[in-house]
């Protein structure tokens, strides 16, 4: 912990966003969208962490993120822990779970869906590691998905 | 308002399956009356169906509703690039029920989420059926009195064929075995014998098709082992008269079985045995009529008790 806070400063107000194997790093900073984000950004990459080897931690300094963005996290990496900080403190800490539903978020693998040829949002109930598409049935692993 | 569409087969309990059979039976007695005059049926078929469309068009005129829309999709906005909500909401304006056929699985669910009118799925792609499904439904409970406890054999292409794999579906509430036979590659796949597990629904698979191992049905569903389902085509040389139903075959069959088939039939079933009783295929057909009866009046919102005291009733 001492040696966390030495190598990413805390924030006043914001979101954490911890345990993100390192190899997602990039993937979760694009699909938040923090290029365009205009507050202060640390990201410590690579870190020392006792349940998983090395990790990466981003904080976010000044912004929170709406349910579904963060659904989309819990597609590409199931473990990630989320904490709200107010007035340096952690007002609230969780792990980032799938959501019962995903609408919106991953493409349907099946080129004949409906999804896949008008202009509207996929519906995907979630049942463990698998997803299946509301409209053609089709299921896909979790683990093969590809994002919007 | 209720969404009154249907998707889908399985969204059905066992109560309203029951009750659509019941409905059905009723128009079986009189299939013509009035009980929709003024009423508008569009059928949307954005994929030419000639016998699903030809159904349902009779079915709709039967019950004294007027019918609009097209058969070929080459003369809708669709080809200009429109896309389905806006013909959908297009239609909708004209029509109080639409049924559609479209080539993209769940179109029929996209198109009952945005429709202010209930749709009715008369096939979406590879995806779902399920009118077909009700008339195979009433053509069994039709011929064997019952729809519980059967012994159910499914014979040919088992992997794609939507209609056995809906017709699992529907007959999970009613204890039945079924039985599959098909060739190895069109084999009933893994996702729907696992699903037969999951709903207690007893299976066994056989390897021969011969007179001594479909004697104990009460039910021959045969489907079309389609050519094009083959990457090796000397592998479907190999094994398409395996699973040609043969006159003789029926030697030891119960007095009960019917023979049922989606149709088109192109090498399933021998043209002798058209004349046996154990023939079902064409008046299974003809159920379809009374079956699309029940799915457009139910899906209007009218009830059984609507139909049994139908005053309309052309004699």
């Amino acid at each position: 912990m001492k040696q966390k806070e030495l190598l990413v400063a805390a924030i006043e107000n914001g979101t954490v966003i911890d345990h993100i194997p390192s190899d997602k790093v990039f993937q979760v900073m694009s699909l938040l969208n923090l290029d365009n984000v205009r507050s202060a950004v640390t990201i410590g990459y690579n870190l020392k962490s006792r349940a998983m080897g090395t990790k990466s931690i981003i904080k976010i300094a000044d912004k929170f993120f709406t349910d579904s963005e963060l659904a989309q996290l819990a597609v590409i990496c199931q473990n990630l822990t989320l904490c709200i900080i107010r007035d340096y403190e952690i007002v609230e800490k969780r792990r980032i779970a799938l959501p019962e539903e995903l609408v919106g978020i991953i493409r349907c693998p099946n080129s004949k869906c409906i999804t896949n040829n008008e202009p509207m949002r996929t519906r995907f109930r979630v049942t463990g590691q698998k997803l299946t598409c509301q409209y053609c049935n089709n299921d896909v692993e979790l683990d093969k998905v590809k994002l919007l | 308002m209720e969404n009154r569409s249907l998707v889908t087969i399985a969204e059905h309990s066992r109560e309203k399956l029951e009750h659509l059979i019941q409905m059905a039976s009723e128009f079986e007695k009189f299939p013509n009356r009035k009980l929709l005059d003024g009423r508008v049926v569009a059928t949307l078929f954005f994929e030419p169906s000639t016998r699903t469309r030809l159904s349902f068009e009779t079915a709709a005129s039967r019950l004294g509703a007027r019918v609009i829309g097209f058969a070929d999709p080459k003369v809708t906005s669709g080809t200009k690039g429109e896309t389905l909500k806006d013909t959908i909401m297009m239609v909708s304006n004209y029509a109080d029920i639409i049924v559609m056929r479209h080539y993209l699985e769940g179109a029929a669910r996209y198109a009952s989420e945005v429709s202010p009118v209930p749709i009715i799925n008369a096939g979406d792609g590879a995806n779902q059926h399920p009118s077909q499904t009700m008339l195979d439904l009433y053509s069994i409970w039709k011929t064997q009195g019952t729809l519980d406890n059967l012994q159910i054999y499914l014979v040919g292409d088992l992997k794609y064929g939507r209609t056995v794999h809906s017709l699992l579906t529907a007959m999970r509430h009613f204890h039945p075995t079924f039985h599959f036979i098909a060739p190895q590659e069109l084999a009933m796949p893994e996702t729907w014998k696992q699903y037969c597990r999951d709903n207690n629904i007893d299976f066994v698979e056989h390897q021969d098709f011969n007179e001594d191992t479909i004697a104990g049905a009460d039910i021959l569903y045969m489907t079309r082992v389609q050519k094009e389902r083959f990457a090796d085509i000397s592998e479907y040389e190999r094994v398409k008269d395996r699973y040609l139903l043969k006159l003789d075959m029926l030697a030891k069959a119960k007095e009960n079985m019917k023979i049922l088939h989606p149709l088109p039939r192109v090498n399933e079933i021998e043209y002798s045995i058209d004349d046996e009783p154990h023939a079902y295929y064409f008046e299974q057909a003809r159920n379809g009529l009374f079956a699309r009866e029940a799915l457009i009046c139910d899906a209007l919102g009218i009830t059984l008790d609507d139909i049994r005291n139908d005053k309309t009733i052309i004699l």
